[in-house]
């Protein structure tokens, strides 16, 4: 038999250049004649430009040119646009430098190049900017509110569009009839995504051709091609190159196009010459689109036994200065239609209003919507579970959508395909032993010890997306993926992809499935990525997608390949095709194993075409372009238990446990360390991270010092497993499961905090859950007692 | 600005260089002497992305001048890996899939190199109290903590103390 390699823990091929230092990101990078370009930011909200002078930088040696707003759109270079529009949605322009006012902090004014970065950051500093600073807003709530500083002139309410989703009326009637209804004023915190590799953008300009190549950290570097050449720069498409290499993290944050890629092409070729620039840490801080910050009004409605009737949900969505890429999908589609969450809840209602603010943008952060989600409703279970006195796992248990309710149409919008959720809950309570866990907890809290049990069943919808869906709810992009197998004469298979890897091991997990479809050996396989210059048209890597989505594509060209192969071999064993099987890495005549190809000898043959059939065109390779269709809905349940020290408020992690259902595994090495790192990030919303900005817009916690990311001692080892119900509608029957970990986690450790904080009849606090918040709470609370 | 002279080992080579005497460390390895395993991951110093080795002690690089580093030995992480053979502590990042998008990788493999040097056995919390100073964004350090474990048995069993240094 041939050697098969799904579902195999196989050690990554991408780790040998990363473990000596071999690795190739976009800082790394040294061209010819290269220079740098540093930028002037505003340090200011909401600020009026005056003047700019650029005389005393442009008077430094070496200093080759200070760019500003008002050249580039005189130079004919465009708003950015965003890639995805509600009805009514404004969209006011996004330039690359603001000709007329800063928006956020941080908002790009000029732009300073020269011959060294040091340089083009010291005269970025003598670049005289005359500042009118300008009343601003940061709360999504206070920019609502009459009056107040509006953040682009034509839109004097700030409102950049409203949207819901679901039965207003029933759902209100299911809220007057109930026999109870919970509810709670939530703050989803805003966060900063912080892959660990800044941002970095290097543009070269090839003058005698009028060619672009820009090397850039991205996700998705068709996206950027598209935006890039066709909205923004006026660049004939196949005049742009655009190039991802080692790219490290991503997290959403290096979807967006962003100022800086379109800086770094004028500037190249305004200069002839490369020019290259990397973000500080703090740069980032201002500049990432950041991620969740939603006001939300959640409401339950239960009956006496714990059935959920309804929900109902009012947010206020802050969306920034701008508009980034997939900002308008966020807190919409991927938010309000994933409020069933796994339960049969009949009647649901959202109602969602996103301002513009002088804050930076927001749009997606892992999970992207689904966090947001997913965090109101499990604590909406929790409380409702403790009005009723019911145990919350048993509400859960009550309210689980069956195995056999699938396909299931939720009430916003949403089938869901395939599931089995009480399956994932059971086999998550058998490893945390829950009942036991309980008893512990009552017996600590007579010494005065407070454990919690936070726990959440969840799903999630991904694998973006069903392209005539998502068009018709606003995408101006497709969300099919493509593949490109091809065989070279030696049977080894270059494999191209539209989407990604900055992280997620496709170089390893995409050839083991190959390898099997062909039956060749796993090292024959080589994946290629992230190069508009090499591969077919794609997307790129988010939505959990690559997987479902961009594997699917190439799981279905390599099938044609197979198809191919068994008519070579069919003419060179003078056989009829279809008495040719493929077993044991060999094409053979049905019941005559000795009567048989390799798979070297059909690539062969195809490439040398001496003897082959005249009806076939010669060559092996396979173009395929998959569409889903629908998204794919992963769940599972997920466990934290936590104790929280009352005398200084400090919220410690003692066990995470984690079932996940995302179908059948291709390597679990790399699947599970998806799962730990989406959970540390959803736990950091938890307990540690939040993007501050005081009302006059400044920004608080513009950087690592003054921002907290989870550390090795804030995590444990996790202990996981998972439950493996396939996805029905596509060839592998896999879902996604990038997203997963921080789409539960969050409200895992959330509702964990809230159940050890419960006999100081604290009901709810806003994460995170730091150690001055929770004391506070405590005393807070104890002093009210004693006051009584 | 005036120039300084300085010459420092890095990897088993000497260096004769003139730099700024603002130029950091970290920016000397990497745009110099072109050595760009060494990451420069933020601006305050904590994350840990450029630690390296300097006289067989692991420093954030980004926290010393490249003028304080005349005279001294550097080993960044082009440098762990002996004649071709990867360190143990290498080994166990690739076997225990220690990363995810390799970006905090060098610093961090340079920082645990260091801790097992110093506490050839360390506990689970000794260990994620050591890589305290390093920041990981994609594998929520559990597989780290496997691949510090693996190094640290395989090291005792080859009778390994101090290593590349």
């Amino acid at each position: 038999m041939a050697e098969k390699f799904f579902g195999k823990a196989m050690k990554r091929v991408e780790d040998p250049r990363f473990i000596t230092g071999s690795g190739n990101y976009t800082d790394d990078m040294v061209l010819p004649g290269m220079v740098h370009v540093a930028m002037v930011r505003s340090p200011y909200a909401h600020a009026r430009i005056k003047k700019i002078d650029p005389s005393k930088a442009l008077a430094m040696p070496g200093v080759l040119a200070v760019i500003t707003g008002q050249e580039m759109i005189e130079a004919g270079i465009k708003s950015i646009p965003t890639g995805w529009l509600h009805p009514g949605i404004k969209t006011p322009p996004h330039y690359a430098i603001t000709p007329d006012k800063a928006r956020h902090v941080g908002d790009i004014v000029a732009a300073v190049v020269a011959e060294t970065r040091q340089l083009a950051e010291d005269a970025a500093q003598m670049v005289e900017v005359e500042y009118e600073p300008l009343p601003a807003v940061a709360l999504g709530s206070d920019a609502l509110k009459p009056g107040a500083p509006a953040v682009h002139d034509d839109i004097p309410d700030n409102i950049c569009f409203t949207w819901s989703i679901g039965d207003k009326a029933a759902t209100d009637a299911a809220f007057e009839k109930a026999y109870k209804t919970v509810r709670l004023n939530l703050r989803n915190n805003r966060l900063v995504p912080n892959a660990m590799e800044p941002r970095s953008s290097l543009a070269q300009y090839h003058h005698a051709s009028g060619e672009f190549t820009l090397y850039t950290t991205s996700q998705n570097p068709h996206i950027h091609r598209l935006i890039i050449a066709a909205f923004v720069m006026g660049i004939p498409e196949h005049k742009l190159r655009v190039i991802a290499p080692d790219v490290g993290g991503g997290f959403g944050s290096k979807i967006y196009q962003y100022p800086e890629e379109i800086i770094v092409l004028y500037a190249s070729k305004k200069l002839n010459r490369p020019v290259k620039w990397t973000a500080r840490r703090s740069e980032s801080f201002a500049m990432d689109s950041h991620g969740r910050d939603h006001e939300t009004v959640a409401e339950m409605a239960v009956d006496k036994d714990g059935k959920i009737l309804a929900v109902r949900v009012e947010t206020i969505a802050n969306m920034g200065a701008y508009l980034t890429t997939f900002a308008p999908a966020v807190p919409t589609y991927l938010y309000g239609c994933l409020l069933a969450g796994p339960y049969t809840t009949p009647h649901i209602y959202c109602h969602v209003t996103a301002p513009f603010t002088h804050t930076t943008p927001v749009d997606a952060y892992r999970g992207a919507g689904r966090p947001e989600a997913t965090y109101l409703l499990e604590r909406l279970v929790d409380v409702a579970a403790q009005e009723l006195g019911m145990d919350p796992v048993e509400l859960r248990r009550r309210n689980l959508i069956p195995p056999e309710a699938f396909p299931y149409q939720t009430p916003v919008a949403l089938v869901y395909d395939s599931g089995n959720y009480e399956a994932a809950l059971n086999r998550a309570l058998e490893m945390v032993d829950y009942a036991a866990l309980r008893k512990q907890q009552e017996e600590w809290r007579k010494q005065g010890r407070y454990m919690g049990i936070g726990v959440v069943t969840y799903i999630e919808a991904c694998g973006l997306a069903p392209s005539a869906l998502v068009g018709s709810l606003g995408a101006q992009a497709g969300q099919w993926e493509s593949a490109l197998v091809r065989v070279m004469p030696t049977g080894k298979v270059e494999v191209f992809t539209g989407t990604h890897s900055h992280g997620q091991g496709h170089e390893t997990a995409f050839a083991q499935v190959v390898a099997d479809e062909l039956q060749i050996p796993v090292e024959d396989v080589v994946l290629v990525h992230g190069d508009t210059g090499r591969m077919p048209y794609g997307w790129g890597s988010y939505g959990s997608r690559s997987a479902p989505t961009g594997l699917s594509a190439i799981v279905l060209a390599a099938r044609k390949i197979v198809d191919k192969a068994k008519r070579i071999a069919a003419h060179l064993l003078e056989a009829a095709p279809e008495d040719i099987v493929h077993e044991d890495g060999k094409f053979m005549v049905r019941g005559v194993p000795e009567k048989a190809k390799t798979f070297f000898d059909i690539a062969l043959q195809a490439h040398l075409a001496h003897n082959y059939p005249a009806d076939l065109e010669p060559g092996l390779e396979a173009t395929h372009f998959y569409d889903p269709k629908n998204f794919v809905y992963p769940f599972g349940t997920h466990i934290a238990v936590v104790e929280v020290d009352p005398d200084t408020g400090k919220v410690k992690l003692l066990r995470y446990l984690s079932v996940d259902d995302c179908g059948p595994v291709i390597n679990p090495l790399i699947a599970e360390g998806q799962v730990h790192g989406g959970i540390a990030q959803g736990l950091g919303q938890a307990l540690l991270e939040e993007a501050v900005y005081d009302k006059e817009g400044q920004f608080l916690s513009a950087n690592l010092l003054e921002y907290a990311l989870p550390r090795a001692d804030d995590m444990v080892q996790i202990e996981h497993d998972h439950t493996v119900t396939p996805c029905p509608h596509n060839p592998l029957g896999v879902k996604g499961i990038g997203e997963a970990g921080t789409i539960a986690s969050t409200a895992a450790v959330a509702n964990a905090v809230m159940d050890a904080l419960r006999p100081f009849g604290i009901k709810h606090l806003d994460m995170p859950y730091t150690p001055e918040k929770v004391w506070r709470a405590i005393h807070g609370s104890r002093l009210a007692q004693a006051a009584d | 600005m005036e120039k300084v002279k300085i010459s420092v080992t890095v990897n088993g080579q000497t260096h004769h260089s003139e730099v700024e005497p603002r130029l950091l460390l970290v920016h000397y390895l990497r745009e110099h002497l072109g050595l760009t395993g060494t990451h420069v991951g933020c601006d305050t110093s904590q994350c840990g992305a450029c630690t390296v080795h300097v006289d067989g002690q692991a420093v954030k690089s980004c926290t010393m001048f490249a003028v304080q580093a005349d005279g001294c030995q550097i080993t960044t992480i082009e440098g762990l890996a002996a004649d071709g053979k990867l360190h143990p502590v290498q080994e166990g990042f690739w076997e225990m899939h220690g990363l995810q998008c390799g970006f905090c990788t060098p610093g961090m493999i340079m920082a645990v190199v260091d801790l097992l040097n110093q506490n050839p056995n360390p506990s689970e919390a000794e260990i994620r109290h050591a890589l305290e100073g390093n920041l990981c964004r994609c594998t929520g350090y559990h597989n780290i903590i496997k691949a510090v474990q693996y190094a640290a048995q395989k090291m005792a069993k080859a009778g390994m103390t101090a290593a590349a240094d």
